[in-house]
Parts: structure tokens; C-alpha cells; sequence
């Protein structure tokens, strides 16, 4: 069975079983591997894709359930939001293992696109769904709040 | 200073000493070279290329490529690799790359372990340090000798910098570039000049990390990402009890899944081999198994619990032995007594375990984050009945480790090897993936522990006896390692217990080491994940019983440690702590610990609300680690430390339930999260002495100074690991 959806802006039809979670059909089946495994139930948002705009945990979405929508990856940012806080990333040196960062950087990317202006409490509200093991929390906290100056100069 | 206290100090020297000779002699005698893999002529390869040791090559385009022979698994290894030799090298940053080294103990070993090529223990910077500088100075050298030849001038006027070799007197120039063919076909120099630390361009400063980039734009690669043509994604389905064994399976619920392709029995339980990780899953779901439960280990963690305290009062064998603190305490004017419980915990590093092997009948290949490479290389090479020598191992990114990748057993490469084995060792590549609950279930933990400690201050108020019972698995038990295991004393099982710094005349450190089924193994910090909890909250609890500040107490019994003083007068500094006291309901408090050689002392700052919620505000650090490196990466692990650390003691605990483990992802085992990070201002002691690691030190003081700054706010202790129920938010 297959399932036709718009990925990283481009038309895309992938042959999988609908069931199958997103993370393992854009991962296995769509070849795009910077989305991460972590947790499998939503928990850690390694997995963070973006579905219409708005951060998800692909780990947990079936496939079937993006048919005709709009999914962007690590892959696929394109936004001034996204380029921010990937040069924020970059400036502050964010990333240790680095395992988790393409899920910290969908749920960074979508809250500037949705609040450039966040404060410690909005960061906290969108972010405390992705886990670092190595603990990069005020590097990415100050990474936040830099790409957020950048947006608006 | 008393006669006792100058044996008290030597004593411990010794032991520190003894400690790391032991394990040198051990590691030595344990595992003989393996020889070079495939891999490692291919390092060499190329023609017009400049390689003049393992550990550099410089190819015609410019490229400087630095050969790590430890893992990348956040820790800044492959930054601070580069940069060491970079920096001798005269090297332009920007043109430097980082590749990892192959399994190859004869150019590779980790000097600290003796002939062992692994990370692990904050050695790789303390290792490389002069072999890299070396490396990259004989490359220099060979540069130099390389233009001095073509302009027929002596090499003593000429110049380097960033990449290019300048005779100023003629103005020439030339790149690194431009040379390597020349230099290649010179000989390498016996002996070369290093730097003075004052021509440092890159050492001391902040060059960026050279993983940030692709780890940015989803670029790096991990195990996880391996990708093959016919590749195959394994699951393996275990044991629910350490210690079964598979009894029977049926696999045909699971055959019939689609995109099943086999399922294999193997040492370790049964696999479900598809052609992709859900399939796989989904078979495994599918699969039954019997298990033979006859042989495991079914005890709760409270019966263990209760073992470890009745144990604690019985005579156990001694670790450290000063004066008569028995004697000491009894005859003290006011004794002090405490007890602290420590569970299990999971090291969970954001990328489960994964391998994945490649295996015919004449070789084996492996991708992995791999920490412990030759060992690694030995095991696989057993558990597919090969040479050594046709293991080839490619280390990759590792998403995380904390140490569950370095263990001796090699738990996951066996599995991935015994898999491909069964498969049929037709070259088929085979990745092996680990859920999130097979990590959590899978072992491998941080040990528990039970400490009792007693402590006497004569009528001056002065801490004169310390007695220290330690109660718990040993990490270092039942494999290559053991020999480290000196009249029933695990050295990683006291370390920093038994080395307490503290100026005491009569110290008693004794540990009873218990047997459970449950795998243990190190865990970031090691053995002062618990022991500095347990030392630094009692010494605070015995300054306030002599009425005495907690700060300027340590500090008094540290006027011989002056690193170690050194690092607690600044962060107390630093966090102000002369100021008094906080507000109700707000504590400080102060920890110091010594690990890995290097010296790490915080203040942390918590709020407690009326319920006991617990909230840590903020955390003062300082660190001592020789030479920094690089500030910016010796902040972050400080930084990440400290999260690390805090999750820890506010949330982590495995526990058992007639041998099962109750926790199987994170919303049962539980870590910090961004909103529970407090904000952390890092301070560097300058030093000039070589460097020691900052990968697990900062972890190791986090906890007590929390505990400290909770009874500052409330005048409760904690007593049991993870924190109360109470303080979580």
C-alpha cells in the first residue's frame, strides 16, 4: 500500500505499510536519516518532524495519517526561523553527542515560527517534550533566545 | 598537622598510585596487540599524501586530517584531539577534519589503559597530550624541512602559521599544500621541540568543535543511520529476568509478519531478522518465547536493599586504614552517624544500542560507536570464530554512551556478531537495534549501593575519626579487569571514598562487595556517582554538628590539597557564598570532589516550596583540569555534567520486582528535562600542569550539592537516591 504525501516540499509517494510509524518510513523507506529514534512512544521528541507547520513525534504517527500533508525534516528546513537557530546552534555550540539536536532544532523552529519573541516560559513550554542526555538545556535555552534577536534584526 | 594526618596523605597517594599502576599492568598482561585491520592500509593509501604518523595526514588539496583513536560520543574528544596536534601542526582550523582511527591497539592503545585501545575514564586527552603534540610537531618539522630544501634555506628562519610556511627574509611562502609531496619522502625526526605554551594559537582558546556542523543540519552519521544495500534490521528478543534462558520459542506468529526474513535462536535470546526496523518490531511483538527462569535472579530491590544494611554491620575488607578511627569516634566528645541508600541506574543515552555487522566465513565488519575497539575486535572476533585480525571496526558518532558502550563483554557487538552468525555469515549486513526498554531492561547498570559512615569531633569540634562502610556489586568482577580486584577491594567501588581528601588523623574505609544476577557496570563518574554523595553530604552534616559553616569547614581540612582548596574557595567565591544566608525557603549548598585528576567543586542554589517541591536555581562550578584545552568545551561538560548528575539524584532509579525491572522508557525512568536545567556559570582554575578529562568530573559533586542546599532550606537530609517522590515537580 502506498501513501502520497508532500515531503520537504516535494510530491512524494512511499510504498510502505500505513501502520508503519513516520519516523521508520521517512528514515527506511524515504532515505532521510536525520531524524532520530530515541524512545518509540513519544517521550524523548528525537523523532520531532514538522506536519503542517507544527512539531510532531513521527514516532508515533502512522504514515496513513500524513496522506496529503505537508512534512518537513531536518532535511528539508528552508525557513528564516530554522536558519537561525541552526546558525544559533552553530554560534553557541550547542550540540555534545548531538543525537537529539534535529528533533531540538524542528521543536526550536517551530516555536519561532510561531512566537519569535519566546520567553524562558514559552522555551520551557515547547521544548521540555525533547530530552538531551547530555544536558545542552542552557545552550539551548540562550541558543534560543539568539536565533530570536537574529529574526528580528 | 599531626603525624597521622602526613600518613593519612601519603596513604592515600599511594593508593591513587597503586590504583593506576594496577590497571596499567593489568590491561598490559590482558590483551596482547590484535594486529592492524583491513582498514588500516587503506589509511596510509594514496601517494600523494602526507602522513607521517597514525595520527596525521595532509593531503594536496590542504586537508589536514587528524586521526582520533577515541570515540566522539559528546565529549569533545574529537575537538580536543585536533586541536592538540593542530596546534603543534601550525594548522589552518578550518582545514582540519577528524577521522576515527581503526582497531589497531599498536598505533591506537589508550596509553592509560596499556595496551587497550578504548575511551573511558576522562583519559583521552590526558593519553594523547604529548603523543598528539608530537605527532603534529613531527609534521611541522618534516614541512619545514620540506621548504628549507627548496629554497636552499636554513630551516631556523623559517616561519609557520595557519597552514603555510613563510622565509620572511625573501618573502616566500608556501602552503602545507604545496609541500606534502616533498615532505612525504623525508624521514620522520626521532625528537622534536614542542612549543612553548605561550605560542598556543588554538590550545587555550576556543576553536569551534568540528562535529557541530553536521550535527546541525541532521548530517552526522550515527550506527542508527547505516544504510546498505540489503541491509538487515535485526531485533532481539531477551530474557525478562537476568540470568534465564530461552526454554523453546515458536516463531511462526512472528515468521509470518511481513518483511520477516528469519528468526534465529542465539546466546542471548531470539532474534527477529526483517527487512526493516518495523517489521522487525512488529515480529518480535509476534514472537513467543519460554523462558527457563530456574537460574535467574527473582529478588526485589528492597530484599537487596536489606542485604546491603545487614551486611554494613558485619566486618567487611578494608579500603583504606588510618590511626584507629574506631577508637577515635568512641572517644569523641559528639558522634555523628548517617546512612545512604543508592539504586540502580541506567546510563540511556539518547541512541539506543545499535551495531551492524557484515560477516562471511573469512571476515567480519563492524559499525558502531564503538568505545572499546580492540576488546570490542576480541569478542566478535571469538563469537564468530575469526582472527582478530579479520575484525575490522569502524567507529562512528556514538548518540550518547555515559559508559554503556565500554564494556568488556562487548554486550551489544556480540549479539550484533552472534546474529549475522545464525543469519548464516553470508555477508548479508545486519543492523541490530535496541528499543528504548531493551535499554532500559537491558543492564549494564550503575550499581546499588548502601553506605553507613560514623564520624567523632573532640570537644574542640574538631573531625578527628571517619569510618566509611560501603556496601555493594563490584563493576570490575567477573571479567578481564578483576585482576584490578586487590584483597577483596574493587578499587572503582571506593574510589573517592577511600581517597578522601579530607585532613582526618583516624580513617576507616571498609567495603563489603555483594552478588546479585544483575549485570553492573560503570557508569559517568563511576565510583564517585555515589561515593562523593555520600561523603559530601556527611561532611556537611558533621560541620553543622561541630557548628561550623560547610564551606569554611572543607575548606580547614583541605589546607594540604591546594588544587582541590583552590577549586572550592572559587566556586564559593563565585556564588557569593559569603553573603549569608537566602531568603526562607532557599538554600545553598557547596560539594568538592576529586576525579579522573581532576578537581571540580559547585554551589548550587534551590528553592523549596511548601509542598517540598524542589527547584535548583542556579549552579556556581569550578574546575580544575590541568591546561584547559578548550574553555568552551571544558563549559559544556561541566554544563552537561550537571544535568546529567541532577537528573540523577532528583529522578533515576532501576529497581527490581522479583527480579523485574519495573522501568522501561523515559516516563517511568525519568531525566531532566530543559525546564529543570538551572542556569550554570562554569569557572576555570588556569593551570599549566598537563591536562586531565572533564568528561565525568562535573557529574560527580551535582548531587551533594543539591542534597546540601535542600537541608539548608529546610533542615531535612536526604538519605535515599533518587530524591524524595516529594521534591519532583
Amino acid at each position: 500500500m502506498s501513501t502520497s504525501f508532500v515531503l520537504n516540499g516535494a510530491a512524494t509517494t512511499l510504498d510502505a505499510d500505513p501502520a508503519m510509524p513516520l519516523l521508520w518510513a521517512i528514515r527506511e523507506v524515504a532515505g532521510l536519516p536525520g531524524t532520530k529514534f530515541g524512545c518509540g512512544m513519544a517521550l524523548c521528541g528525537a523523532c520531532t518532524v514538522h506536519l503542517e507547520g507544527a512539531p510532531v513525534r513521527s514516532c508515533v504517527t502512522p504514515l496513513a495519517t500524513v496522506a496529503g500533508k505537508r512534512v518537513t525534516t531536518i532535511e528539508g528546513l528552508e525557513s528564516k526561523p530554522a536558519k537561525a537557530v541552526q546558525a544559533a546552534w552553530i554560534q553557541l555550540q550547542v550540540p555534545q553527542c548531538g543525537y537529539c539536536q534535529s528533533g531540538q532544532i524542528m521543536s526550536a523552529t517551530a516555536l519561532l515560527e510561531k512566537n519569535p519573541a519566546p520567553t524562558d516560559a514559552d522555551i520551557d513550554g515547547a521544548m521540555s517534550g525533547n530530552i538531551c542526555r547530555c544536558a545542552t538545556y542552557t545552550r539551548i535555552r540562550a541558543a534560543i533566545h539568539v536565533a530570536a534577536e537574529s529574526i528580528k534584526a | 598537622m599531626t603525624r597521622s594526618s602526613n600518613a593519612a596523605r601519603a596513604s592515600r597517594r599511594n593508593f591513587l598510585k597503586a590504583a593506576g599502576s594496577v590497571t596499567t599492568v593489568a590491561l598490559t598482561i590482558g590483551f596482547e596487540w590484535l594486529g592492524p585491520s583491513r582498514r588500516a592500509a587503506a589509511l596510509v593509501a594514496g601517494p600523494a599524501v602526507f602522513a607521517p604518523n597514525a595520527f596525521l595526514r595532509i593531503g594536496t588539496d590542504g586537508t589536514v586530517t587528524v586521526i582520533a583513536k577515541h570515540v566522539e560520543m559528546g565529549q569533545g574528544a574529537y575537538t580536543g584531539i585536533a586541536t592538540v596536534l593542530a596546534d603543534e601542526l601550525d594548522a589552518d582550523w578550518a582545514a582540519v577534519r577528524v577521522e576515527s582511527a581503526p582497531a589497531d591497539a599498536r598505533l591506537y592503545a589508550n596509553l592509560v589503559f596499556g595496551t587497550l585501545q578504548g575511551t573511558g575514564g576522562s583519559s583521552a586527552m590526558a593519553n594523547s597530550w604529548v603523543q598528539l603534540r608530537e605527532a603534529g610537531a613531527k609534521g611541522r618539522a618534516m614541512l619545514l624541512t620540506a621548504a628549507s630544501n627548496a629554497w636552499k634555506v636554513p630551516v631556523t628562519e623559517l616561519t609557520t602559521d595557519k597552514g603555510v610556511v613563510y622565509h620572511a627574509a625573501s618573502r616566500r611562502e608556501a602552503s602545507y599544500a604545496s609541500l606534502v609531496t616533498r615532505a612525504a619522502t623525508l624521514p620522520v625526526p626521532d625528537q622534536v621541540t614542542l612549543k612553548d605554551p605561550k605560542d598556543f594559537k588554538l590550545i587555550g582558546h576556543r576553536p569551534p568543535r568540528v562535529d557541530v556542523a553536521p550535527k546541525v543540519n541532521g548530517s552526522a552519521q550515527f550506527t542508527l543511520d547505516v544504510a546498505m544495500p540489503g541491509m538487515l534490521v535485526a531485533l532481539l528478543k531477551r530474557p525478562p529476568l537476568f540470568g534465564a534462558t530461552v526454554k523453546s520459542f515458536d516463531p511462526s506468529a512472528a515468521s509470518v509478519v511481513p518483511g520477516v526474513v528469519k528468526v534465529v535462536q542465539v546466546p542471548r535470546g531470539v532474534a527477529v531478522i526483517a527487512r526493516s526496523f518495523w517489521a522487525a518490531k512488529q515480529g518480535r511483538d509476534a514472537l513467543i518465547v519460554e523462558w527457563d527462569e530456574s537460574n535467574a535472579e527473582k529478588r526485589s530491590s528492597a530484599d537487596l536493599m536489606d542485604e546491603y544494611r545487614r551486611l554494613a554491620e558485619q566486618p567487611a575488607a578494608s579500603a583504606r586504614k588510618v590511626g584507629d578511627a574506631a577508637s577515635a569516634i568512641q572517644g569523641a566528645s559528639q558522634t555523628v552517624a548517617a546512612s545512604v541508600e543508592f539504586p540502580y541506574l541506567a546510563h540511556a543515552p539518547m541512541e539506543p544500542l545499535d551495531a551492524v555487522v557484515k560477516l562471511t566465513a573469512t571476515s567480519c565488519e563492524i559499525w558502531a560507536g564503538d568505545q572499546f575497539q580492540t576488546l570490542d575486535q576480541a569478542n566478535a572476533a571469538k563469537t564468530a570464530g575469526l582472527n582478530p585480525q579479520q575484525v575490522s571496526i569502524h567507529t562512528l558518532y556514538a548518540g550518547g554512551s555515559f559508559g554503556r558502550r565500554a564494556n568488556v563483554w562487548s554486550d551489544y557487538i556480540v549479539e550484533a556478531v552472534s546474529i549475522a552468525k545464525a543469519h548464516g555469515a553470508d555477508g548479508t549486513p545486519i543492523k541490530l537495534q535496541w528499543t528504548r526498554e531493551d535499554d532500559i531492561h537491558g543492564g549494564m547498570y550503575r550499581p546499588m549501593y548502601f553506605h553507613k559512615l560514623e564520624a567523632g569531633l573532640n570537644a574542640k569540634q574538631e573531625l578527628v575519626g571517619w569510618r566509611h562502610v560501603i556496601v555493594g556489586q563490584s563493576i570490575m568482577a567477573g571479567g578481564p579487569f578483576a585482576v584490578t580486584i586487590k584483597d577483596g577491594v574493587d578499587p572503582t567501588s571506593v574510589e573517592g571514598a577511600a581517597t578522601i581528601a579530607y585532613d582526618i588523623p583516624n580513617i576507616d574505609v571498609s567495603l563489603a562487595t555483594t552478588q546479585t544476577g544483575v549485570p553492573v557496570l560503570w557508569w559517568r563518574v563511576v565510583g564517585s556517582s555515589h561515593t562523593t554523595f555520600a561523603v559530601e553530604t556527611f561532611v556537611d552534616e558533621v560541620a553543622h554538628a561541630a557548628g561550623k559553616d560547610p564551606f569554611e569547614f572543607r575548606r580547614d581540612l583541605l589546607q594540604h590539597e591546594p588544587r582541590m582548596k583552590a577549586v572550592l574557595e572559587l566556586a564559593a567565591e563565585k556564588a557569593g557564598w559569603a553573603g549569608g544566608a537566602l531568603p526562607k525557603g532557599r538554600g545553598r549548598g557547596i560539594a568538592v570532589a576529586e576525579a579522573f585528576k581532576t578537581y571540580v567543586a559547585q554551589v548550587a542554589e534551590v528553592s523549596v516550596d511548601d509542598a517540598g517541591r524542589v527547584t535548583v536555581n542556579r549552579v556556581v562550578c569550578a574546575v580544575d583540569c590541568g591546561m584547559p584545552i578548550n574553555p568552551d568545551v571544558i563549559a559544556a561538560q561541566m554544563e552537561g555534567g550537571i544535568g546529567f548528575g541532577l537528573g540523577a539524584a532528583m529522578y533515576g532509579a532501576i529497581t527490581l520486582k522479583n527480579g523485574r525491572v519495573e522501568q522501561g522508557n523515559f516516563n517511568d525512568y525519568r531525566v531532566l528535562r530543559i525546564n529543570e536545567m538551572p542556569r550554570v556559570e562554569v569557572h576555570i582554575v588556569p593551570s599549566s600542569v598537563p591536562p586531565t578529562g572533564v568528561g565525568e568530573p562535573g557529574v560527580a559533586p551535582i548531587g551533594p550539592a543539591v542534597a546540601n542546599a535542600i537541608f539548608a532550606a529546610t533542615g531535612k537530609r536526604v538519605r535515599t537516591l533518587p530524591f524524595p517522590k516529594s521534591a519532583q515537580s
